[in-house]
């Protein structure tokens, strides 16, 4: 069942809800299998890591009394109060240079960006201040904080609201960059990245917040917490790499459901962590399959796709049988209109094509200008 | 209707307790100093202004890349510092070590970081001047302009949290008020209620940008209300002005739990820094004028001396003594080993992460097959 989630978000202001279907994602759930929401699974790791140490707090525009623009921290100014649940101004600027100084000063907060697009009013503390610190004071200034809130594409927002940041920040040393896909994802990560004594930027995706997940008992445990730098294979194949992160690993999976079908085995690596970048498991499949498609939403120049063809090339040349192929949003800026949107993303189409063309190469290869 | 005009007629008045000529003016009301804390104020000054002669002729030199004075602003400095507890966090721009050198950085520990040596409690990762120190409660100085503002802000709030009888103190320049950093940073800490002091040191330049061009308003203090923050106007060149302000935004950011707004008049009578030769956008007898006649060193030493506190000789013994030890300070900073190559690869993380414990694997076998080529004077 298809499912659309349409907001009019004003920049920096309160998104007024359009149209609102409920947005699910059925698997044939495994026995007694418990299913948790994305949205579900980061309000509860932020309500344990919050529970279990009072240094740790949320801010942001609307985290509090609105609930959370999108409703991630709901209920959590009811449970944890003002002081470390704090609605700020809109001033990215200035709560993130907040924020950074009270990480300095020993509290761990979790700052939220309505969406990424608007972390650029803030870039230079996240990158000048937050990644440098610890290593121009030699150790002096550490600095725990987490920079979470929707990334990239939405939909029907434009070109302001659908920048992917995955590459710009993961190239940056002194950060660390997450992108979960799944609920398990959200939570494990989200709990390390809130736990981590270095900056963490936290690329959540609004498409994904109302999708539904099966969630084990082990990821529910309130201990629970995932390895920061470590990709998941997520379908085991034999001929054929796809690497993704976020939304795009759905889209990765629902292709290679289409490619088995037509006795293409794709294996399907969820990358988790961009920063650092899980270069082993990528370049093990690779020498495994011999054939690479990256996949990813933003922009194609200096994207991650680019780093994770230099890396194969690099370390895995010999054993390609076929130029890695990269996926990814197209060089423009994100249209508006929503058949101009489907044409400037990634679907799953794509992937197959490109997944094919790195087994057969029957189909000529797109032009790119 | 009424359009409140943009300027009030009147321009704030300036707090003062010291005229020109070292003198209390009468009626003024302030806090004594005694004569330990006195000589303490003013031998700090004199060794502010030793230190930045001869470090600022070092890069002349070539032997340092970089550097920048605090000429004229000695008052701010060491006042300001002075009114403060070593618990207060201090969040600086670059142009005050002089709070550094109250709180007991030595000159050497000044050379060790201009030189970048291996001795430097920054390890050698950034350019000559960005002291820190964080047994001194004073965070490593960072090149942007004003983004100390917001994070003072940030850091007080941690202060408020913790319940600490301490506050934050951050300072900027005139030029450092236009940055969209100073607004938030303002606004922030009146919403958030927390025990921030912010000094401005209105120098009236920045760069080469006089402060005619800088802002419309009368000054930095008119706008302290405009974010419902208490705020007073003081004379920089006046120690004891400078020190009675302080202390007394100090108790109030502490027990009211407030943000308070300091601005300080005074001069920058240097170079930007050793990048810039003012002398192309100003007059030369304007620096004169503020170099000699509003001296603030000159200033206290007339108040401190007519106590009885100081002598003529005292400063000549003084002078000869911090010269001869800066001097010695920095023959041993620039002879002193530079930081070892282990030093590029950590603090990038809390914990190296594998593609830099692999590259500085790979730099080590390197480095062993070819010695030849590698620089005698990095160590390993």
């Amino acid at each position: 069942m298809s499912a659309i989630l349409r907001k009019i978000i004003a920049p920096g202001g309160i998104p007024a809800w359009g149209i609102r279907v409920i947005a699910s994602r059925t698997y044939s759930s495994s026995a007694g299998g418990k299913e948790m929401t994305v949205r579900d699974a980061l309000n509860s790791a932020l309500d344990e890591e919050m529970s279990a140490d009072p240094s740790v707090l949320l801010m942001g525009e609307e985290v509090g009394e609105y609930q959370g623009a999108y409703k991630v921290s709901k209920g959590l100014l009811d449970k944890y109060g003002p002081k470390r649940v704090i609605d700020t101004p809109i001033t990215e600027a200035g709560f993130t240079g907040m924020a950074v100084g009270a990480a300095y000063h020993g509290l761990r907060p979790v700052v939220e960006f309505m969406t990424f697009n608007f972390s650029m009013q803030a870039i230079d503390h996240i990158i000048n201040s937050a990644a440098k610190s610890n290593y121009m004071s030699s150790g002096q200034i550490s600095v725990p904080i987490v920079f979470r809130g929707p990334n990239g594409a939405a939909a029907g927002v434009g070109a302001q609201h659908s920048q992917c940041y995955a590459a710009w920040y993961a190239s940056c040393p002194g950060l660390k960059v997450l992108a979960p896909y799944n609920s398990e994802d959200a939570r494990g990560l989200l709990k390390a990245a809130i736990r981590d004594p270095d900056p963490v930027v936290f690329l959540e995706n609004e498409l994904l917040y109302g999708e539904s997940f099966p969630i084990s008992a082990e990821a529910l445990d309130s201990s629970f917490c995932l390895p920061i730098g470590k990709a998941k294979i997520e379908r085991e194949g034999k001929d054929v790499t796809i690497v993704a992160f976020s939304k795009m690993v759905g889209y990765a999976l629902k292709a290679a459901e289409i490619l088995a079908k037509e006795g293409v085995s794709a294996e399907v690596i969820n990358l988790r962590s961009i920063r650092p970048l899980d270069r082993a498991t990528i370049n093990t499949s690779v020498r495994k399959t011999n054939r690479l498609v990256t996949v990813e939403e933003g922009f194609p120049q200096h994207g991650v796709g680019a780093e994770i063809c230099a890396s194969i090339v690099e370390e895995s040349f010999e054993y390609l049988d076929a130029p890695v192929e990269r996926i990814t949003g197209a060089d423009v800026p994100m249209p508006y209109a929503a058949n101009l949107e489907r044409m400037a993303v990634p679907q799953v189409d794509d992937i197959v094509r490109a997944a094919k063309r790195t087994c057969y190469r029957s189909v000529p290869v797109a032009v790119n200008a | 209707m009424n359009f409140t005009s943009e300027s009030s007629g009147k321009r704030i008045p300036c707090f003062r307790v010291l005229d020109d000529n070292g003198y209390p003016i009468a009626g003024s009301i302030f806090e004594q100093v005694n004569k330990e804390v006195a000589v303490r104020m003013y031998s700090g000054m004199v060794t502010l202004q030793i230190m930045d002669t001869i470090l600022y002729e070092t890069q002349r030199q070539g032997r340092i890349s970089f550097y920048l004075t605090s000429t004229g602003e000695e008052a701010i400095n060491l006042a300001s510092a002075a009114a403060l507890s070593p618990d207060d966090v201090v969040l600086p721009q670059y142009r005050e070590p002089g709070v550094l050198l109250w709180r007991g950085f030595t000159l050497q520990e000044f050379a060790n970081q201009c030189f970048g040596n291996k001795a430097d409690y920054g390890k050698g990762r950034q350019m000559p001047i960005h002291y820190g120190s964080q047994k001194h409660n004073y965070f490593t100085v960072s090149s942007p302009i004003a983004t100390q503002l917001p994070q003072a802000a940030g850091v007080a709030y941690s202060l408020k949290m913790d319940k600490k009888d301490a506050c934050v103190v951050t300072y900027m320049g005139d030029g450092g008020t236009s940055e969209g950093d100073f607004h938030a940073a303002l606004n922030f800490a009146a919403v958030m209620e927390v025990p921030v002091i912010f000094i401005c040191r209105n120098n009236g330049w920045a760069i080469s940008t006089p402060i005619t061009e800088q802002f419309r308003s009368d000054g930095v203090v008119v706008r302290g209300q405009a974010y419902g923050i208490r705020s007073i106007r003081v004379d920089g060149n006046d120690a004891l002005a400078v020190y009675n302000s302080v202390r007394t935004a100090r108790q109030t950011a502490i027990n009211e739990q407030r943000p308070i707004l300091i601005e300080a008049l005074t001069y920058r009578v240097g170079h930007h820094s050793t990048s810039d030769d003012s002398t192309k956008y100003r007059a030369v007898d304007e620096i004169e004028h503020w170099k000699t006649a509003q001296n603030p060193v000159s200033r206290f030493r007339k108040w401190v001396q007519g106590n009885g506190w100081w002598t003529d000789e005292d400063e000549s013994e003084f002078r000869s003594n911090i010269r001869k030890q800066l001097m010695e300070a920095i023959q041993l900073a620039a002879r002193k080993e530079k930081p070892p190559i282990a030093n590029l690869f950590t603090d990038v993380y809390e914990e190296n992460p594998p593609n830099l414990v692999e590259q500085e694997r790979s730099l080590g076998e390197t480095i062993k097959k070819h010695p030849q080529d590698y620089p005698s004077d990095v160590p390993l």
